[in-house]
């Protein structure tokens, strides 16, 4: 249907780039944001300090006060890029819930068809859509807690400042489910690791 | 060391992906000359998305993470509103007991004596007078019921009253132009503040903690509150308040914590 030109990218270099940038800002934030959240954990359970970023709760702020720049900036380009150009309609729609059924049936019987990296099936549609909400929640439930004061009704819309605590850490464990289901789909599809790397 | 150790881990890691996408390389293109050129920029690429961490030392990994926070004081100092205030609560929502936060343990809190105690105020200031506990009770009295938001994420609500940090500022005939409010305290803490926060309408210095006096846990004689900033802004017995326009850093901001610290 498309991508019969073989000499056109499967992922444009903007995409690649913001890719890549956007993988080292989503694990500096998660390992920096697993060390602060061991500061006052509010589940009944702590991340093992192996995983952590920062080495005490003040190296860790920093590299999360850091990395999240970079993660709202980079996202922004993404997303300007990706409207600008059209993929984002091209790539991602139209998505309906039968045919997410259809692919995730079809996935997990193994018979689902990755010939045509250029195109997304059902399955990866929702999952990608889905990441980038996530991370735009991250960001905005993130800006409530770094400041609380600022922002009072994206702060009320999100149950005030201790809700919004917990939103961030649950859309954090929702990107962490999606990153270990993403890695696990590279290592099944391999060749899908090149065409992010080199475009094919 | 932790941070090399991190470093370390994800060139592990980076290696790992490189030698699977080598092999893919490998397999996938079959003329010599295009492979060797593919694995070789496969390899660079590699070196150079990670050369933010592992071909840089732990000590400008802290510097440029010093200075990034330092932008964000910038960034902070711009986006805070000075008219913008934050929630008050009513006083059934108050949390009890409130818990106590310092440097040290509640066995190691300072006992200050109230007769000997004195408020030294220096700097860009127009009256240096030293200040008494009465002086200070007799001034113009507020209160609010605010969150006290910690550094390390819990939250607590409580109720403090004392006289606004501006008309204390107006009343010594402060340089209100100047960047920089500073603290000393009794228990060897230290911090600063910006002035458009100094002069925020909820900025107190606090006399009293739940309408009674303040205990010696909480700050006794008196603390600085700020519901607009972390807790680790909020310096207890203060002895000394001066203004300037030379950064004078903090307890903990000098360890690494953000110095404009809050909402």
């Amino acid at each position: 249907m498309m991508n019969f030109r073989t000499d056109l990218p499967i992922h444009p270099l903007w995409l690649r780039v913001t890719h890549w940038l956007n993988a080292i800002a989503i694990l500096i934030l998660a390992m920096s944001g697993w060390r602060i959240y061991n500061a006052a954990p509010f589940f009944a359970f702590v991340i093992p300090k192996g995983i952590t970023l920062g080495g005490w709760l003040g190296g860790a702020i920093q590299w999360h006060f850091a990395a999240m720049w970079l993660l709202a900036g980079n996202g922004l380009i993404y997303l300007t890029c990706n409207v600008v150009s059209g993929r984002l309609w091209r790539k991602f729609f139209p998505l309906s819930p039968r045919a997410l059924l259809a692919d995730l049936l079809a996935a997990l019987k193994g018979t689902l068809s990755h010939a045509d990296l250029g195109q997304y099936n059902a399955v990866q549609r929702a999952a990608y859509l889905f990441v980038i909400v996530d991370a735009v929640v991250l960001i905005l439930s993130g800006l409530v807690l770094w400041k609380s004061v600022q922002f009072p009704i994206l702060r009320e819309f999100l149950g005030g400042y201790e809700a919004a605590r917990r939103v961030h850490f649950v859309a954090m464990a929702a990107m962490a489910a999606f990153v270990a289901v993403h890695l696990l789909m590279v290592a099944l599809v391999p060749r899908t690791l090149l065409a992010m790397l080199r475009g094919r | 060391m932790n941070n090399n150790k991190h470093a370390n881990w994800l060139v592990e890691n980076a290696n790992m992906i490189l030698r699977d996408a080598r092999k893919e390389v490998g397999r996938v293109v079959q003329q010599p000359a295009r492979r060797a050129f593919l694995q070789r920029t496969l390899t660079l690429g590699g070196l150079s998305l990670l050369s933010g961490c592992a071909l840089v030392d732990g000590e400008s990994i802290d510097t440029a993470l010093m200075g990034i926070s330092r932008l964000n004081d910038k960034a902070q100092g711009w986006l805070f509103d000075p008219n913008r205030l934050a929630p008050t609560y009513p006083d059934s929502m108050i949390t009890r007991p409130f818990p106590f936060n310092a440097f040290y343990g509640e066995g190691d809190v300072r006992e200050v004596e109230e007769a000997g105690y004195r408020l030294e105020v220096t700097g860009l200031v127009a009256d240096k007078h030293v200040w008494s506990l009465a002086e200070l009770r007799a001034m113009p009295q507020t209160d609010q019921v605010t969150r006290h938001i910690c550094v390390e994420g819990w939250s607590a609500i409580g109720k403090w009253g004392g006289v606004p940090f501006a008309s204390f500022l107006r009343r010594v005939g402060a340089d209100l132009s100047a960047k920089y409010v500073g603290f000393k305290c009794a228990d060897d803490y230290y911090t600063s503040i910006d002035m458009p926060t100094a002069l925020h309408p909820q900025t107190l210095l606090a006399l009293t903690y739940d309408s009674q006096p303040l205990p010696p846990k909480y700050g006794f004689p008196m603390k600085l509150r700020m519901p607009t900033k972390l807790g680790y802004k909020n310096p207890k017995h203060i002895q000394a308040i001066f203004v300037t326009n030379t950064y004078p850093g903090g307890y903990w901001e000098d360890q690494g914590y953000n110095w404009f610290g809050g909402g």
